[in-house]
């Protein structure tokens, strides 16, 4: 066994005993964390692939961004998990069904011949100073930007849903506006009276 | 060197790579944390001369002893693990603030060929990695168990999410004019142009054309490391010490080393993206890794000087500042660098 198929499998080992760890974990955020070591060990396998762009970018998104923001929300709620726990056996079978045609649907694609997998030639080794990101960018912003461009449109509009959707404006809102805050003068705040000194008499 | 390290070599067998992998990991830690141990040091002595103080001046000549003394005094203090802490992840936070401050000097260039990986995807290397030392900050503030523990993580998360941001949108401009990565090409990027042909090496690098993103990467970088004027994440007239609150010894000695050894890092990275690295700033003196060193070091006296210098920041005002202000400004340079690449006036031909 070369040291390649030896690093795939230790990360494909690591890799799933996390995401046995993320639904089987009795804490929200161990889930989250194990979560955390999952999207590393994918990316790592990707890695192996000479992919580094994808691998980099979902470390990046994922774990650097989105992860975070999700382990804040889990951290915050209160979550029960015995009550989530209560329907787990009759929920069973249908989680098996669906399991099961997943396995089946996977094992057809990469296993089989029907998929025309096994047509396929392996990669060619690349070329001294190939550059995956380059290589991914080219095909992005050439061929495909049409379809990036339109993916990138649907995202911003709903960066803006989202943003409309939660922006409310509460009454008694105490938010100054900095720019008045730097244009306010003394006068402004401070008013100078002369009052005339008492006689003592 | 080839010669020398060839009997050493054969010894080793086939765990050489290993073995001199290694070494070099070695060889580039340990100067690290002695630098962090007396960044300490020099923090002290800076702010205390700037407030007409001496600072730290008891313990070996001069006070240079201070960091060995302070190191001491931590690893012999007790680690007090509260009682409805959970244990394994409070122990665990610590090293993963460490862990990423150290991994990321993996593709720092410090000389032409003198780096410990020199991978093409580098910058995006450095992006990611870098992320991921908000997990240490949360994951410590969410098991000490503790209010204001939580509440100082959660402040920096959402500090260091949104100054991540403006930080990655200057690197697209670096990005954009040297084309390449690899941290060592963006390095000798910025050696070539009009002024670098006439001897003034220091006008073409790249934190002349990118003055916008250079600041913005400046300053995000003191939030990303929550340090003064951007410290409400520990923040001690509000919520004592924020994630920290519930260490002691070497588990409060972690975060801090992390928090000196980020400085370092984004010192060297600015030096790298924006101050031309390695390279010397006039053509007739020599290029060499003694230039990166001032470069660091004038960086990381900003840092200092800006302690020294600013009140803190409200909660509010750093979020308009990163969200408001830096992003837009940084999308809108991207866009000016953009047309002016494609014009005729382009100097990065």
């Amino acid at each position: 066994m070369d040291f390649t198929l030896f690093l795939f499998y230790a990360f494909a080992a690591v890799l799933l005993g996390a995401s046995v760890g993320v639904i089987a974990s009795r804490n929200s955020v161990h889930s989250a964390l194990f979560l955390v070591l999952a999207f590393f060990n994918a990316a790592a396998i990707w890695m192996l692939l000479r992919a580094e762009f994808l691998a980099i970018a979902l470390i990046l998104v994922y774990v650097g961004a989105v992860m975070v923001l999700f382990l804040f929300v889990v951290m915050m709620l209160d979550i029960n998990v015995e009550r989530i726990r209560q329907g787990f056996w009759s929920y069973l079978p249908l989680g098996l069904i669906v399991a099961a045609i997943l396995f089946i649907e996977m094992a057809l694609v990469v296993g089989g011949k029907w998929a025309g997998l096994d047509a396929m030639p392996m990669p060619a080794e690349p070329a001294a100073g190939y550059s995956n990101t380059k290589a991914l960018a080219w095909l992005m912003f050439t061929d495909f930007a049409y379809p990036f461009e339109l993916a990138s449109f649907v995202l911003l509009v709903a960066m803006i849903a989202a943003v409309a959707l939660t922006l409310r404006a509460r009454a008694g809102n105490k938010a100054i506006d900095p720019a008045a805050q730097i244009a306010v003068k003394a006068s402004d705040r401070l008013r100078i009276v002369s009052l005339p000194a008492e006689k003592s008499n | 060197m080839e010669a020398v390290l060839q009997p050493v070599a054969a010894m080793f067998g086939a765990f050489w790579p290993l073995v001199w992998t290694l070494a070099k990991i070695v060889a580039i830690v340990l100067p690290l944390i002695l630098c962090v141990a007396y960044l300490t040091l020099a923090e002290r002595k800076v702010i205390g001369y700037m407030q007409v103080r001496i600072g730290p001046n008891r313990v070996g000549p001069k006070g240079l002893l201070q960091p060995i003394a302070d190191a001491l005094k931590l690893m012999f203090k007790e680690i007090i693990v509260p009682s409805s802490a959970n244990k394994m992840l409070f122990v665990v936070g610590p090293m993963m603030v460490m862990a990423p401050a150290l991994a990321a000097w993996a593709v720092v260039p410090f000389a032409p060929g003198v780096v410990l990986a020199n991978v093409d995807a580098g910058l995006l290397y450095l992006m990611s990695i870098t992320s991921v030392g908000i997990y240490g900050v949360i994951v410590a503030g969410w098991a000490s168990n503790s209010k204001y523990a939580f509440l100082g993580g959660i402040r920096a998360t959402a500090q260091m999410v949104s100054y991540e941001l403006a930080m990655g949108f200057s690197l697209v401009g670096v990005l954009m004019v040297s084309g390449s990565l690899n941290l060592t090409d963006i390095v000798v990027g910025q050696g070539r142009g009009w002024f670098a042909e006439h001897g003034l090496n220091f006008l073409s690098w790249n934190w002349l054309p990118l003055l916008p993103l250079f600041v913005v990467y400046l300053i995000s970088g003191v939030a990303e490391t929550n340090r003064a004027p951007f410290d409400v994440v520990e923040g001690e007239s509000e919520i004592v010490a924020g994630h920290m609150v519930e260490y002691s010894g070497m588990g409060f000695a972690l975060f801090f080393l992390a928090e000196y050894a980020n400085m370092i890092l984004i010192s060297a990275l600015t030096s790298i993206f924006f101050l031309g690295g390695w390279m010397s700033p006039v053509a007739f003196i020599p290029d060499g890794f003694p230039w990166l060193v001032a470069k660091i070091g004038f960086v990381l006296f900003l840092f200092l000087w800006f302690r020294a210098t600013f009140p803190r920041f409200r909660y509010d005002q750093i979020m308009r500042l990163g969200w408001k202000v830096f992003i837009p400004l940084t999308l809108f340079w991207i866009l000016v660098v953009g047309a002016w690449m494609m014009s005729p006036w382009s100097i990065w031909r």
